[in-house]
């Protein structure tokens, strides 16, 4: 799959260009890939284009507590454009609340606090206006969430509201074009393009969630948030979503919250790996998986847990 | 999906099967207390029905053979005869002008108070007490809140809404004034129908919206409202209801006069001043208990009161069939 171009990146907002990560910390990243050209990882990781990732957010010794109780402790990670990031861990590890952390979901829930800090390309999200963090760093949900509404509808949604109210034909018209860009980005127009009016709830559980992206992608975003975008999925609708998500990562930045670790091992490049709140492990997807540093990282991977 | 389909395009011939099914279950094998009680659920339903269906065929049996068309284009006159005190189109307007004011105002204020109480309710005592203030008015009787209409509108600062007596004290009665306190009636349906619906939907939509960077009041106007849409149709069709079937309030608040008499010569306005009647005070001024006895025509009016009623009913059903947002191709398209 061709990756979209790359797009443009605001030149207010500061992207730092750090160089892409040393495979590693292995000897040589030529060799490696040829010994284990074999495995499905591999091959596509061969594929991957070597663009210098941008880093978009850096989370620096954040905690996260539901009022009393701690659920993330002292974790310190960097989302960069250009690579997926997947978390990983059992459940209850912290990595879906870490995630909601990410664009203030959590403050929904009473109650929620954070310790540290996390910025947006350099700039506390706090200090943000809320709904613009959201608008640039969006989020897709475990369960697919389209509103009742046409899919036009929901992916016009999460467009500015245009300015002046006009005729109703007129800011479809003015929409419509944005709409269908964020519909192939998702990979959906090809099987929707022809009725947008059709209600989203009449299209089945994989479109419907690919329908979510194009919404999430739609606000243009900076980083893309992906709460077990599968879990909910046949294998055929997820695989179409997984090589959805490797073509995204060079126009977005993305993070992936997954309990698969097959998934994970598709369409990482990095991956984060969790255990009751505490970041045990941060590399690599083929570090990680295939030389963990850590005895819990082994043993999760390994199945021992989890 | 085209490939999908192909695989069960086969036509499949239905192999010959015995469908075996297990013997219905009997009440024999129970204990003789719960046998009755089943026995008494089943009378008690049937008993219902039967009440229902009597109801109706007797008001049809007694109000068909009195409706005549010329009911519906004639004013109620004074006459001690029956056949020239007219009709009751007066009333039929008096009930749509009560509804229509009642609705305007109920409907609004309630999706909004459903819509505070559901998605904001802070601070949380005043939540609590706007939440135990509507059940106390749902449980006013109608009475009540008319003598409480009374109270308040036979104010002079109220003169516009209602005329005044010769002496220049206001009379507190018209069709603002019943319908403003006719909206308090139908208020606490509205809100707890579109609560109800509000509640019912999946967290998950709030969020997918707050995701989008959309704020708690653009995700309640364009997603959370609409989606609710069924349960706040059914909300304002029971309100309209309760409206229609009530004659407390016309009796002290619109004067339940024989013809609608407005106040003032400004057209529209003058009528929604003066006081009037409805169907139901129609009904009790023309029963046997009622100054006008002409039971005839109490009968034909109940009939027709009836059977809005029995239609808005009807059309309550359906709306609340179906209506969770999420049943797929329902409300989406315009």
């Amino acid at each position: 799959m061709t990756p979209p171009p790359v797009r443009r990146i605001a030149a207010d907002r500061h992207p730092r260009v750090v160089p892409a990560p040393a495979e590693g910390g292995h000897a040589n990243g030529a060799t490696r890939a040829s010994d284990t050209a074999s495995s499905p990882t591999a091959r596509r990781r061969a594929a991957r284009p070597t663009t210098a990732a941008v880093e978009r957010m850096r989370i620096e010794s954040v905690s996260l507590a539901y009022g009393e109780r701690w659920v993330v402790r002292d974790v310190s990670l960097t989302v960069r454009r250009g690579e997926v990031l997947a978390l990983i861990g059992a459940s209850g590890s912290g990595k879906t609340t870490l995630l909601r952390s990410l664009n203030r979901l959590t403050e929904v829930t009473a109650g929620a606090g954070r310790a540290g800090a996390i910025a947006l390309d350099g700039e506390e999200i706090h200090a943000l206006e809320v709904t613009e963090l959201r608008r640039r760093v969006t989020m897709v949900f475990q369960q697919p969430n389209p509103f009742p509404m046409s899919i036009f509808e929901n992916v016009a949604y999460a467009l500015r509201e245009a300015p002046g109210r006009g005729r109703r034909r007129a800011r479809r018209a003015a929409l419509e074009p944005a709409v269908r860009e964020a519909l192939r980005r998702a990979g959906l127009h090809d099987e929707v393009g022809e009725d947008l009016d059709r209600p989203a709830l009449a299209l089945s559980g994989g479109p419907q969630q690919r329908l979510c992206i194009a919404r999430a992608l739609a606000a243009d975003p900076e980083v893309l948030l992906l709460d077990e975008p599968c879990s909910a999925l046949d294998p055929i609708s997820t695989a179409v979503i997984e090589e959805l998500i490797v073509g995204l990562r060079e126009s977005v930045a993305v993070v992936i919250v997954t309990h698969n670790l097959q998934q994970a091992q598709r369409v990482a490049d990095h991956v984060a790996f969790m255990h009751l709140g505490e970041l045990v492990e941060y590399g690599t997807a083929e570090q990680v998986f295939e030389d963990p540093r850590q005895q819990r990282t082994r043993d999760y991977i390994g199945g021992a847990f989890g | 999906m085209p490939a999908m389909s192909a695989s069960v395009a086969e036509p499949a011939k239905a192999p010959a099967l015995k469908i075996v099914r297990p013997p219905r279950e009997t009440t024999a094998s129970w204990p003789l207390i719960d046998r009755l009680g089943y026995l008494l659920c089943w009378a008690v339903g049937i008993g219902l029905c039967v009440i229902a269906l009597a109801i109706v065929l007797f008001m049809f049996v007694k109000g068909v053979s009195q409706l005549r068309p010329s009911l519906f284009v004639e004013s109620p006159a004074p006459s001690l005869h029956q056949s020239e005190s007219g009709g009751f189109l007066d009333p039929l307007i008096g009930t749509f002008i009560v509804t229509a004011i009642g609705i305007a105002i109920a409907a609004p204020a309630g999706i909004g108070l459903a819509a505070w109480l559901t998605e904001y309710a802070r601070p949380r005592w005043l939540a609590r007490a706007v939440e135990s203030g509507v059940e106390m008015i749902a449980g006013v009787p109608s009475v009540v809140l008319a003598l409480l209409g009374l109270l308040i509108f036979a104010r002079g600062f109220f003169a516009f809404l209602a005329g005044s007596t010769s002496a220049g004290s206001v009379t507190g009665q018209s069709f603002f004034v019943a319908g403003i306190t006719m909206a308090l009636l139908a208020l606490p349906l509205v809100v707890g129908t579109t609560r109800e619906a509000l509640t019912q939907l999946p967290p998950r939509l709030r969020e997918a919206s707050y995701a989008l960077g959309k704020t708690r009041a653009t995700t309640i106007r364009r997603v959370l409202l609409p989606a609710v849409r069924p349960g706040m149709a059914s909300g304002v069709v029971l309100g309209m209801g309760r409206i229609i079937g009530d004659t407390a309030i016309i009796v002290i608040l619109m004067g339940a006069t024989l013809k609608n008499e407005g106040v003032g010569n400004v057209p529209i306005l003058n009528t929604l001043r003066g006081t009037g009647s409805t169907l139901t005070s129609y009904v009790y001024n023309n029963s046997p208990a009622g100054e006008g006895n002409a039971p005839q025509k109490a009968y034909a009016a109940a009939f027709v009161l009836l059977m809005i009623v029995l239609a808005l009913n009807a059309l309550v059903t359906r709306l609340s069939r179906g209506a969770s947002p999420y049943t797929a191709d329902r409300g989406t398209k315009r």
